[in-house]
């Protein structure tokens, strides 16, 4: 069995409430905070433990929370990122739904250690369900002291909300999400100014994932040193992953980074092999904005070695030959799968969720679902191809919030990787047909 | 199909409002305006007309363009009738994979009409809409907070033929606290 971090307790009946968790050790790490070190120690042992944001970027989360800007009399808030959007991550899901007081407990120790007095959980609405959930927690939090004015008396004060979103991927962008935080539309905000400077409601903000800020209580706990010897390299830890497609055992599997990308397909303990015992075909490792890899590429680096789960193996060879880690969102697609239907379904989906506020991302993801259509539809040419590279150039690097490389990169590294599929349909318009999909051969409808 | 009723939330209702409403600072109340529109779409027929903006715009104080703005940017609010159960069913990425296009199929075929359409009766409404999380279980719909998931063809007849049976409108706030995955 691989290392447990998080996920140690989720098979035990009854986690979900408070009285189970509190036995198997819960709420330890805010008695341990609040008691016996200062904020900033508790920012230290972040730091030391190399966690990174799990939402997608990577980005150190203690460095982060050192950002936190803290002028006289205004207040601090953190708000988690509970948005999960990114297709093919659900990881959230389940930690928020079956260990719902680990989020709380690492919410509360988290905001010790930026002292902010308020924080709020930021979901997104379709998980209705996890919010009551999340509120029945809180509930229980506050009855057992662990919320409210004056925790465990130490003069440290927290209250802590659960903010329903309502169905849009681009509030899960961190000053999107301030925006809809604030009942507005989920319009990105130029940065900087950073959350950290100004955020919600003009205040000092931290916004962190989900799974970053329940990884803060195990650190707590035994302190940033061990949890900085898990993991490999700079990719310390475990990490949720969200294993979906063409696999036998689709799931969330705790990982110790750095076990190879072979063993987590075709292991018994995790997604068990290909399904039907079809052969791979290509991964999309890190959610639906990372560039997606073909079955050798994904397996082994351009130079050989073997392809690791960390966010520094997942990245070599920078866009030529690698992807990233990004959330997490393991998408596996077997042979049969026509990586250019695939790839017209992402770019519909982020034309969709486009907030509209750039015209190369608006315009330019509309502009390639329709390219991409008219391809599948058996109307295309050799120059649309060209032209699809163009456009997904024109777009990376030239948005406020990177939804714009979120939609160009799954276009230019399908070109990059599968370039003899798009030439055969558009010479070959009859090989469209060809594709088969798990249940039966569909046309493509378009509104 | 749409009862006329009056649009003022009973006053167990008005007391959450106001709860809400302190869950943010003083002077910032516009934040509590997602949740009031989830509490007002489930309240009024599932969905949003005009005078039910206005009418959450006058809870908030602010004016009635600041709501409809909002309104008309998330995919979970309904800005015209719906049936009783709205059936959203996931077209993204892993869903997609696993057969999605059929089971969308499937529900058109079923219920006569397209997504994004109400059956005469009034009953069911197909809504396409995207990843839900819930792409390890795929393919997956949603009615009310209920998620439904490794959808079958027999999966989605039984599920039409309960919603059918209970004959009542779904709404986000059904929410049961049990996870059964
Ligand atoms: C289009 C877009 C969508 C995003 N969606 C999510 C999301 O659903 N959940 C999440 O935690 N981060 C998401 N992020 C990343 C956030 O902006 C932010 O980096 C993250 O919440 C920071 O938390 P972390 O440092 O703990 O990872 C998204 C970013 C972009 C550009
Ligand atoms: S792709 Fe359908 S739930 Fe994620």
């Amino acid at each position: 069995m691989g290392k447990k971090i998080l996920l140690k307790h989720d098979h035990v009946s009854g986690i979900q409430g408070y009285e189970v968790y509190r036995k198997m050790g819960g709420y330890t790490s805010v008695e341990r905070a609040l008691k016996n070190m200062t904020p900033n120690e508790v920012t230290e042992e972040v730091k030391k433990s190399g966690l990174r944001g799990r939402g997608g970027a990577g980005f150190p989360t203690g460095l982060k929370w050192s950002f936190m800007a803290k002028p006289k009399g205004v207040k601090r808030y953190l708000v988690c990122n509970a948005d999960e959007s990114e297709p093919g991550t659900f990881k959230d899901r389940y930690l928020m739904s079956r260990i719902p007081h680990l989020l709380i407990e690492g919410m509360i120790a988290s905001s010790y250690a930026l002292g902010a007095n308020t924080a709020y959980i930021y979901i997104r609405g379709e998980f209705f369900y996890i919010a009551r959930i999340l509120e029945n927690a809180i509930n229980e939090a506050y009855a057992n002291g662990w919320l409210g004015k004056n925790i465990l008396d130490s003069n440290y004060s927290l209250d802590l909300f659960v903010h329903t979103g309502a169905g849009a991927y681009i509030c899960g962008e961190e000053t999107a999400l301030l925006e809809s935080l604030e009942g507005k539309r989920g319009n990105p905000r130029i940065k900087p100014p950073f959350p950290a400077v100004k955020g919600a409601w003009d205040c000092p903000t931290v916004v962190n994932n989900v799974e970053t800020i329940a990884a803060v209580v195990p650190i707590i706990n035994d302190g940033g040193e061990a949890y900085s010897k898990v993991g490999i390299g700079k990719s310390t830890g475990t990490k949720l992953i969200s294993a979906s497609g063409h696999i036998n055992k689709p799931g969330v599997y705790e990982i110790e980074m750095g076990i190879t990308v072979e063993d987590f397909i075709y292991s018994d303990e995790y997604c068990g092999g290909i399904l039907n015992g079809k052969k791979l075909k290509a991964v999309v490792a890190g959610g639906s904005s990372v560039p997606i890899l073909p079955a050798d590429l994904i397996l082994k680096t351009a130079n050989g070695k073997p392809r690791l789960m960390s966010y520094e193996s997942l990245a070599d060879g920078g866009f030529t030959t690698g992807t990233m880690l990004g959330s997490g969102g393991f998408i596996v697609m077997d042979e049969t799968t026509s990586i250019v239907k695939n790839l017209w379904n992402f770019t519909r989906f982020y034309h969709h969720e486009s907030c509209g506020q750039c015209s190369p991302c608006r315009e330019g993801t509309a502009w390639m679902e329709k390219v991409l259509h008219k391809i599948l539809d058996g109307q295309g040419s050799l120059t649309d191809i060209d032209l699809l590279w163009e456009i997904q150039r024109k777009i990376e690097g030239n948005t406020i919030c990177p939804l714009g490389e979120a939609a160009a990169w799954p276009v230019a590294s399908a070109i990059r990787h599968f370039k003899s599929e798009f030439e055969e349909y558009v010479k070959n318009p009859s090989s469209i047909n060809d594709v088969k999909h798990y249940f039966e051969v569909n046309k493509l409808e378009m509104a | 199909m749409t009862e006329t009723k009056e649009i003022k939330f009973n006053e167990e209702t008005l007391e959450l409002v106001q709860r809400i409403i302190k869950r943010y600072p003083e002077g910032k109340q516009k934040s509590a305006l997602l949740p009031l529109l989830h509490l007002a779409q489930a309240e009024f027929d599932g969905w949003l007309s005009a005078p039910t903006m206005d009418y959450v715009a006058s809870l908030l104080n602010i004016l009635p363009i600041e709501v409809y703005e909002v309104a008309s940017f998330y995919s979970m609010y309904n800005l015209k009738p719906v049936g009783k159960c709205v059936i959203e069913v996931c077209r993204t990425s892993s869903c997609w994979l696993m057969g999605a296009e059929d089971i969308i199929k499937y529900l058109e075929n079923k219920l006569s009409i397209k997504a994004g359409e109400t059956t005469e009766d009034g009953m069911f409404s197909i809504k396409t809409v995207e990843c839900l999380g819930s792409c390890g279980t795929a393919p997956m719909m949603m009615c009310g907070s209920q998620f439904h998931e490794k959808l079958s063809f027999e999966k989605v007849d039984n599920i039409l033929d309960k919603l059918k049976s209970d004959d009542k409108r779904k709404t986000y706030f059904d929410a049961v606290v049990v996870e059964d995955y």
